[in-house]
């Protein structure tokens, strides 16, 4: 790779031990995938926050890059954590948990990194414009960011976000190049799209499909009418978990459509492919779900207004998370909403969310609107998932339709 | 034998390789504190990574594998180097984290569990010693 005089002296350890670490793992990278220089960035995020996923290893790497001088040189947030970082008591979740989240959130704090702890960077402050170049991890705001906004990025892993973060560099491959951002497959949506659930049902039948293929092509759908922030947000969060896939193209929506001709191979998507999908998410019966958890991806305000409308007056008969940003939070509190959520027995999870909280062996059985949540919590957490619309999940955490009283 | 790959990580080791002809999933894969395979119709189930020269063809799995390299490191438990067919993420950044000696692009059907493997991750060599 070629370097520039700057980037040079950060490999030979001029800017310090972590800086050093940081453009050795950057280096690495560009020669697997055959960079031949590195690009300026302007804004990272970073996963790999919460100690679940990150164990005692993790920290101790996040520690010594701390002593090592590291620091930020480019906006830089944190995803979301395993707890929330103010309310973690209530949540039920364990101290010794607790001590180590807070050592990993103030060694990020440390190097300069604004500690927003959100998968939905671009709802509070980070938010980059048509084709700018930046190092994003967690896939759902990567595959958001490349389609939605047209920014530049590939799906970093938390090591490698966070040496871009302290170098301001990524080598220059994937997602950073024009001819790796052309569809290979149309994607004609021949169902009606109403809901997240809908979105989220979508990006996995053609997520499941990318998965089976040999080079998985990026896609390029057609006949999506309309489509909220709120449903782009669970599309890109379900075709980022179950096809990798860092970016689409939508016909009439996202802005890079337009200088492409829809693909010659092309895949038919029904109803009842969709519904199909919806089944294989849903395993458990409704009265034996013990988990109710809308926010993920993290909520917008939009999605916490109309909760609060819904819960009005009325008393929710399981337990149900609602997980957005710190930031999202604090104007549902200002709008009075989270009084109004929190007054039904319903509970707000701030900085983190379903799929990094230490929940596994706690519940049986969630109910959900996300493709994506559902993933994870019959994976990592084996719970058994029902998928259903925005609206219905609210009313199942009031056990609507089950024939008990609300009070 | 004697075979100039492409280098990953820098650092030189000398040891016994441990050979695998299927993909590695360190997250998961690998227990962190004895460094065995416990991957379930694993080639590797039931040996112990640390302290050999591991050979397989490319890493898979979940990125936070890069982590466990780096537990293993230090808990004693890592391996002296590792050799790729292709090297993939996970187990490069694994190996700069953790400072393994690391290099790809060497024909590893030739190399065999067993035989004695010198690794100069600064110059991708590989070599075998005679025994």
């Amino acid at each position: 790779m070629k370097l520039s005089k700057e980037e040079q002296a950060m490999l030979d350890g001029d800017h310090g031990k972590a800086t050093q670490k940081a453009m050795e793992i950057l280096v690495a990278l560009g020669t697997i995938y055959g960079a031949e220089r590195m690009l300026p960035v302007t804004s990272v995020q970073i996963a790999g926050v919460s100690y679940d996923n990150l164990g005692e290893a993790g920290l101790h790497f996040l520690t010594e890059m701390v002593d090592g001088g590291g620091r930020a040189r480019v906006l830089t947030t944190l995803n979301p954590a395993g707890m929330d970082i103010e309310n973690w008591e209530t949540l039920g979740i364990d101290p010794e948990f607790a001590e180590k989240q807070t050592r990993v959130i103030d060694a990020f704090a440390q190097m300069g990194v604004i500690t927003t702890c959100t998968c939905t960077p671009y709802l509070s402050g980070n938010v980059p414009h048509y084709g700018e170049h930046i190092a994003w991890a967690e896939s759902s705001a990567v595959c958001y960011a490349n389609s939605v906004i047209g920014a530049r990025s590939n799906r970093e892993g938390g090591p490698s976000a966070l040496a871009a973060a302290l170098t301001g560099r990524t080598p220059a491959y994937g997602m950073h190049l024009d001819k790796t951002r052309e569809p290979g497959l149309t994607i004609e949506v021949e169902a009606s799209l109403v809901g997240n659930d809908d979105f989220g049902a979508l990006g996995k039948v053609i997520g499941d499909q990318l998965q089976g293929m040999d080079s998985k092509p990026i896609v390029f759908l057609r006949r999506v009418r309309q489509a909220s922030l709120e449903q782009l947000k669970s599309f890109a969060a379900s075709l980022a978990t179950y096809g990798g896939a860092a970016l689409f193209h939508m016909e009439g929506i996202t802005p890079e459509a337009v200088m492409h001709d829809p693909p010659a191979d092309s895949l038919r998507i029904t109803a009842t492919g969709l519904e199909n999908a919806k089944m294989e998410m849903t395993d458990c019966n409704e009265v034996e779900a013990n988990f109710v958890s809308l926010g993920c991806p993290h909520l917008t305000i939009k999605e916490i207004a109309r909760i609060a409308e819904l819960l009005e007056g009325k008393q929710v008969v399981k337990e149900f998370w609602i997980t957005t940003a710190r930031p999202t939070k604090q104007i549902a509190d200002r709008m009075g909403y989270t009084e109004m959520i929190e007054a039904s027995g319903a509970k707000f999870a701030a900085d983190t969310c379903c799929v990094v909280a230490p929940i596994k062996g706690r519940f049986t059985g969630m109910i959900t609107d996300s493709a994506k949540a559902c993933y994870y919590a019959s994976g990592k957490n084996q719970f058994q998932t029902i998928l259903k619309p925005f609206d219905e999940v609210v009313f199942a955490a009031l056990g609507d339709g089950l024939g008990e009283t609300t009070l | 034998m004697k075979w100039q790959g492409r280098k990953i990580c820098s650092g030189q080791a000398t040891g016994e390789a441990l050979v695998s002809s299927m993909g590695i999933s360190f997250f998961g894969g690998v227990d962190p504190e004895s460094g065995m395979v416990v991957e379930r119709g694993h080639e590797l189930h039931g040996l112990s990574i640390a302290g050999k020269v591991l050979v397989f063809p490319s890493g898979k799995g979940s990125t936070v594998g890069s982590y466990t390299l780096y537990r293993l490191q230090r808990g004693g438990k890592a391996p002296l180097a590792i050799i790729n067919a292709e090297c993939e993420t996970i187990t490069a950044v694994g190996c700069i984290i953790a400072e393994i000696p690391c290099v790809d692009q060497i024909p590893i059907d030739e190399l065999q569990s067993g035989m004695q493997v010198v690794v100069d991750g600064e110059r991708g060599i590989v070599a075998t010693l005679e025994q």
